[in-house]
């Protein structure tokens, strides 16, 4: 790799790392030093990588000069030492010099409880899902505002309220207890497949960014499951449906960058390494008799990844719609559950079934009885059709949707 | 909205007859009507299927086997719905498939205590 794109990239990877390891070591109150410092270190990378050409290990250097900047900051900050020497357990009788440990072991365990820190409940989820974008995964301000649609000033504000409040409430940063993994666990995974559907079905145009936020939240969740305490059977059902979704990410756009339909894809584009690991985990996941939302979601993109029609299929599908449908309500369910159904159980049971659903304000709604009612009532399908046009609001579904109505009045 | 229980009660006679085919059907039948409720976000609680036999506690100690000498309809489970108001709640029980081997749903308003 190129020096140009090097140290984005080292960033990406490594800025992360540093920044979990010290704030593990000094404290939440001090999240912003760390931050400081790990910047720093890459500043300084950029200005004297530029100048005297790249050192034979980028990594290393990084790791090195991240410890002497905390060495120098403590140095020249005594105060600073003194309140955190006392936090800092195994440094405590050595006021100076003390070790900053970046191994892979020590890097993984800090993440991983930077993880159920960020997921601290005092936050709100928008707040927990930007503090881990902006400490678990080094995105930048501008690149959360781009994710969220928002703007800049917005995301800052919010990570600095959610920084503030983490301060407020002491959370302190060391390896979760069984009992508090048990307790925060749904809302790290809850963070992570926000973090993940954020990527794979947000309206932002960057697919390079909407793939970092994707392997992002895969990184992460395999971190958990790699972790003995954190290997829950939620967790493996989750990263299997993240490897199940990924898995259709080259084949979900087409070359003009355009969203391809699932019926309409390219199954050899599907990258059946990740549909292997998928079905790994998702076997993992059933160690236990708790079923969650992401154990049945991950059965549904399972099934998915078999591309034949089959009466088998779809009942198996909508049965586990159903059983997603009684954990949980969301209206893409509820439609995707009815599409199931027309599948499985014929579609005059599924119009009945949609007419009773009350989403009359979604696009998505009067496409699927559009689709319902072809080659059943081609009059009312395109009634519904030409209501799903005007409630639709990106020109790619406007596009799609035109499409149809001109087939069908053919 | 309001919550509603949903008793189902049901023809203890009728159930041993089913082949292992008729009882998937059936089982199939009641998880689609239950999709459907939560489709319509219309369900609080799945709530549960009561096993068979059980015992009655009455005055003076007395325990009997079962309520099922007694009466033909047994109690077999119960679910929790939310609609506006009992006649909703009762146009949902409807679908119940229950009613087509001879059972029956008792619709009772939830007063919050």
């Amino acid at each position: 790799m190129q020096q140009p794109e090097l140290i984005p990239h080292l960033f990406r990877t490594e800025y992360r790392k540093i920044v979990a390891v010290l704030c593990k070591l000094f404290g939440i109150q001090h999240i912003e030093v760390a931050e400081d410092i790990a910047s720093d270190t890459f500043l300084a990378a950029s200005e004297l990588w530029g100048l005297k050409g790249l050192p034979p290990n980028p990594v290393a250097w990084l790791y090195t000069v991240a410890k002497n900047k905390s060495k120098d900051y403590f140095k020249h900050h005594s105060i600073f030492l003194q309140k955190v020497a006392k936090e800092i357990s195994y440094a405590s009788d050595t006021s100076a010099e003390f070790d900053i440990d970046l191994s892979t072991k020590n890097i993984n365990d800090s993440q991983l409880a930077m993880m159920f820190v960020v997921c601290h409940p005092c936050n709100p989820v928008e707040a927990q899902i930007g503090l881990s974008l902006s400490l678990l995964c080094g995105f930048g301000t501008d690149e959360i505002a781009g994710a969220f649609l928002s703007n800049r000033e917005t995301i800052y504000k919010r990570l600095q309220r959610g920084k503030q409040k983490l301060r407020e409430e002491k959370v302190e940063i060391m390896q979760p207890s069984p009992a508090e993994i048990d307790e925060r666990l749904p809302a790290v995974l809850m963070t992570l497949y926000l973090l993940f559907n954020e990527g794979y079905y947000s309206a932002g145009n960057d697919e390079v960014l909407r793939k970092d936020l994707c392997l992002e939240a895969m990184r992460l969740t395999y971190l958990l499951v790699e972790n003995a305490q954190t290997d829950k059977p939620a967790a493996n059902a989750l990263l299997a449906l993240m490897c199940f979704q990924s898995s259709r990410f080259d084949a979900r756009i087409d070359a003009q960058g355009e969203l391809v339909l699932y019926e309409d894809q390219d199954a050899t584009l599907w990258d059946n390494e990740l549909i292997e690991q998928g079905k790994y985990f998702l076997n993992k996941a059933y160690t236990g008799n708790a079923v969650s939302k992401y154990h049945l979601e991950a059965g549904i993109a399972c099934l998915h990844t078999i591309q034949e029609d089959s009466p088998e299929k779809w009942e198996d599908i909508l049965q586990l719609y159903n059983q997603l449908l009684m954990i949980e309500y969301s209206p893409i369910a509820a439609l995707n559950r009815t599409y199931a159904l027309a599948r499985a159980n014929g579609k005059k049971e599924a119009i009945a079934e949609a007419e009773k659903i009350n989403l009359a304000g979604n696009h998505l709604y009067h496409s699927l009885l559009g689709w319902l009612y072809t080659d059943v009532d081609d009059q009312q399908a395109i009634h519904h059709l030409q209501t799903a046009l005007q409630l639709a609001k990106t020109p790619n579904d406007k596009k799609l949707i035109a499409e149809k109505i001109r087939k069908l009045k053919g | 909205m309001k919550d509603f229980l949903f008793v189902f009660r049901m023809d203890q006679s009728q159930m041993p007859k089913m082949s292992p085919d008729e009882m998937q059907a059936n089982t199939k039948r009641w998880m689609d009507w239950i999709g459907s409720i939560a489709a319509q976000n219309k369900l609080t609680e799945r709530g549960n299927s009561l096993a068979s036999g059980g015992k009655v506690v009455k005055p003076n100690n007395v325990i009997t086997d079962g309520p099922y000498t007694e009466i033909k309809e047994t109690l077999g489970g119960y679910s929790i719905v939310k609609a506006e108001n009992l006649d909703e709640a009762a146009e949902l029980a409807k679908g119940c498939p229950g009613l087509l081997t001879g059972g029956s749903v008792e619709v009772r308003e939830i007063n919050v205590m």
